[in-house]
């Protein structure tokens, strides 16, 4: 029979070194309830992040965890999937992890269709390195790198670019809602193959653009406006409405879903056996693999 | 008196079918008992170049892929041109005599120009000219006089039950090939002794794999690269079956650190790649020696810098896997000799990497790794050690991923292991994984709990240092002259030792390092101990491993013998220096 877990047992004794009021709080306490919820066994966890204030989220809870280098979160999460696909693997990280240093691997990540969630807590700034420009900051905006006339590229959409690179989950989330926070990121544990949430966490110390109450003023529940995620078109028209068209509604919640697409793992010739981690190690067969040489 | 060994050199255009002849024959050589080793000269180009591929068999076992051919196949002008002169006397050469033209002035001596009807002979059996190069083998097979069964079966070997009639023509153009050689004077008369007894043939790339598979590698992330994508073709065809992940991936990057998060879920993972990739994945090493997760990296050398000859071989990466990653952090370097040593030290490399729990690394060539060479029997009965695991008898709970103890090494838990949950972090951290770097660097006992986990991390080189496997003398305890080589070297300088011995009567030793990191100093020395004139021998500009050895021992060669013209060592060339040594 298995035991029930407490919320708290998901806690680790490390106290979050955040500021206060920083939007990765929220994250923090979302996806504590949300393995709480599904009563996941926290030794079959793991929490796999990059570099950055948000990629220090491991040490805060009681699973097993890797807190690995700059931008490679999502290829050190692909290893442990690929080694042990009986474990729930979710990766954290911020934007400039995951989607400026770790861009390809973003990507690449995506068009696999891996089962892990990954939850990006976007900040529109570099918060750990003091404040420069972020591939989501808006443009124009004046950062310590970007002091005379601000960003002058065009932010990263990464919910268009997700949606594209074949992930079958795609979301976006706000630090000033919890308990909508708390359900997408449930759906997108749930959900079988790749989940994207882009979580909006205001960076209260570096970007005095986009606070609490900025997105508060914008944003909306694309449940509540009738949108369809099976619909790639409208998923799409969706994803692209903010940062990319305008900035004075930015939808939340799931912009895109597919359920039932293969998952890497179930395509996998070298899985076919079973997880790595359980096969016997040794070769049963040398002969067989010799006969070529001879 | 008959030969003992003879060269053969196959030359054309990037697909005329160079390497399928090459291969073929070297599988006739290999079964009918002789030794064989191949090297192929070949450019980063799909048509066109000029590619050559030289064989080299032998009644007793071989240390180089020779010099001199005594048979040359000429599959376009070009080859005639550039390697006719080469021919060694008493030999011969196979040319189309309708559109390419032998000048007999060009060639030594005695040799036999065998003008054949390639193209016209190949259309016999089939409409395209592609079998001119199988006419040419057969009559190659004819001129040796070995046994036309090997032919018809590697050509089986090759297109299978599949193609039936791709095997019946090149039987038959083959044939045609080997009935010229009868109307145009016969066999070379070589005399070579054959068993007929089987051996194997394979590369240095295959013996990594096969090593990697016997120690129970369950994950391969590569991102391909001359020369070492063939452990990633090889794997993908062999692995997945075995229950192996092997998967190309976007980049490096990726590759190194899927394999590192397949090392830290508990399986035995890999990563291969040349200089290039290497150099992208030295901050995820050293990711593994800071998280101090096991992962086995092959890096198989080609010319540099930066692109440099994707197609040639060098030894100038030594410096690049001894400096991989920032700050300190122990590893391990072994350097086979041969592909032999290829299939004990990768799958030693495994074992390392799970004992110290620390990244691996195994440095190849391109000679090493491209050339088909007959082996002795592997043995695939290796053993397999996993290391200190927390199940051993650690503490349940307040798990100490990183305790201290003398060894350096701490007993490890994988995902899944109740009640052993714990982080693996980059940042400096306590030996509970609770990060240092963030609120704590700076504070008194953390200062002093920083050094003590640098201190434990690098304690582990000591246990590297007794396990790697020592450096060896080959050749008289006391000579004129002692060679110091590492990796592919080995064939090239012990070939040149012998030659001066029984050439000049000048006796000559080598010291070889299969370890190239931890340095074993004190052995090292012992086995230079009372040698006469020292030569430092490798393959770049620089003498990497010779300034390595210096740096830790003080001991300094006398000469330095590097070579960075992109092409392997010749024992003619090391014996040459040998004299000059001397002289």
């Amino acid at each position: 029979m298995k035991s029930a877990f407490e919320l708290k047992t998901y806690k680790s004794a490390i106290v979050p070194t955040w500021c206060p009021g920083c939007g990765d709080f929220a994250v923090l306490s979302a996806l504590q309830k949300t393995i709480h919820a599904l009563q996941l066994e926290p030794w079959n966890v793991v929490i796999v992040s990059g570099i950055g204030c948000s990629s220090n989220l491991p040490h805060f809870l009681s699973t097993y965890g890797f807190h690995s280098i700059h931008g490679r979160s999502v290829p050190v999460a692909t290893g442990i999937k690929l080694a042990n696909p009986d474990l729930h693997v979710i990766i954290t990280g911020g934007d400039g992890d995951g989607y400026g240093i770790g861009m390809g691997h973003f990507i690449h990540g995506m068009r696999r269709n891996l089962d892990v969630t990954y939850l990006v807590m976007n900040n529109q700034t570099y918060g750990l390195t003091t404040g420069q420009a972020s591939p989501t900051s808006e443009k124009g905006m004046k950062t310590k790198s970007t002091p005379n006339v601000g960003v002058i590229e065009s932010p990263i959409d990464p919910l268009s670019l997700a949606i594209s690179s074949g992930a079958t989950f795609v979301s976006r989330v706000f630090s000033g809602d919890v308990k909508h926070m708390a359900e997408v990121v449930q759906r997108g544990m749930e959900h079988k193959g790749f989940s994207l949430i882009d979580c909006l966490s205001p960076c209260v110390t570096y970007n005095k653009l986009n606070t609490y109450e900025w997105f508060r003023e914008r944003v909306y529940d694309l449940a509540k406006e009738g949108h369809d995620p099976k619909d790639i078109r409208a998923a799409f028209a969706k994803a692209i409405e903010w940062p990319t068209v305008q900035r004075d509604r930015i939808p939340i919640g799931v912009f895109y879903r597919v359920d039932g697409a293969p998952t890497y793992e179930q395509l996998e010739p070298g899985l076919q056996r079973g997880p790595p981690v359980r096969q016997p190690l040794g070769l049963e067969d040398p002969e067989s693999l010799m006969a070529e040489f001879l | 008196m008959p030969k003992l060994e003879f060269v053969l050199r196959v030359g054309g255009a990037a697909g005329d079918g160079v390497s399928s002849t090459s291969e073929s024959f070297s599988k006739v050589c290999s079964r009918s008992g002789l030794h064989v080793w191949t090297y192929s000269s070949y450019q980063s180009v799909i048509r066109g170049g000029h590619v050559w591929t030289q064989v080299r068999a032998g009644v007793d076992p071989l240390l180089s892929h020779g010099e001199d051919p005594d048979i040359l196949i000429a599959l376009n002008q070009q080859t005639l041109d550039v390697h006719q002169g080469e021919v060694a006397s008493g030999g011969a050469i196979i040319f189309d005599a309708e559109n390419t033209k032998a000048d007999p002035a060009k060639s030594r001596a005695g040799v036999r120009h065998l003008g054949i009807g390639l193209r016209r002979t190949a259309q016999e059996f089939s409409k395209n000219a592609l079998m001119r190069n199988t006419v040419a083998l057969g009559a190659a097979v004819a001129l040796l006089e070995l046994d036309f069964r090997h032919v018809e079966s590697a050509f089986k070997d090759i297109w299978g039950d599949k193609k039936p009639e791709i095997v019946e023509q090149n039987i038959g153009a083959a044939k045609a090939g080997a009935g010229t050689v009868a109307q145009q004077g016969g066999s070379l008369g070589f005399g070579l002794r054959l068993s007929n007894e089987p051996r194997i043939l394979m590369t240095g790339n295959h013996a990594i794999c096969l090593g990697a598979l016997a120690a129970g590698c369950k994950f391969l992330a590569q991102y391909p690269m001359t020369p070492a994508s063939s452990i990633l073709h090889w794997m993908a065809i062999n692995g997945p079956g075995r229950g192996v992940v092997v998967k190309q991936v976007e980049d490096e990057l990726a590759a190194v650190n899927m394999a590192i998060g397949a090392g830290f879920a508990g399986v035995r993972a890999m990563t291969a790649t040349s200089g290039g990739g290497f150099s992208l994945m030295v901050e995820g090493l050293g990711q593994g020696g800071m998280t101090e997760t096991p992962v086995v990296a092959i890096l198989v050398q080609r010319a540099g810098p930066s692109t440099g000859l994707p197609t040639k071989t060098e030894q100038g990466d030594l410096n690049l896997a001894l400096g991989a990653g920032q700050g300190d952090w122990p590893r391990a370097i072994l350097a086979p000799r041969n592909p032999e040593e290829c299939f004990t030290l990768t799958a030693q490399a495994f074992n390392l990497a799970e004992i110290y729990q620390t990244p691996i690394i195994v440095v190849s060539d391109l000679y090493l790794s491209e050339g088909y060479r007959t082996i002795d029997p592997l043995d695939f009965n290796v053993p397999i050690v996993r290391g200190m695991m927390a199940a051993d008898g650690g503490p349940v709970s307040g798990f100490r991923r990183y305790r201290h103890t003398d060894s350096g090494v701490s007993p490890r838990a994988f995902p899944g292991m109740k009640g052993y949950q714990h982080i693996a972090a980059t940042d400096e951290h306590m030996e509970s994984g609770e990060l240092i770097s963030d609120v704590l660097a700076g504070v008194p006992e953390h200062i002093e709990e920083r050094k003590r986990q640098m201190e434990k991390r690098m304690r582990k080189i000591e246990g590297l240092r007794k396990d790697t496997p020592p450096p060896e003398l080959w050749g008289p305890s006391h000579a004129d002259v002692t060679l110091i080589t590492w990796g592919s070297t080995q064939g090239p300088a012990r070939e040149a030792i012998r030659r001066v011995e029984a050439g000049e009567g000048i006796t000559a030793n080598v010291v070889e390092s299969p370890t190239l990191f931890p340095v074993h100093g004190d052995e090292t020395l012992d086995l230079l101990r009372g040698s006469k004139r020292t030569l430092a021998v490798e393959g770049n500009y620089t003498g990497q491993f010779a300034r390595l050895l210096r740096a830790e021992t003080g001991f300094q060669p006398d000469r330095f013998f590097g070579k960075y013209d992109g092409e392997p060592f010749t024992a003619r060339e090391i014996a040459a220096k040998i004299l000059e040594v001397v002289s």
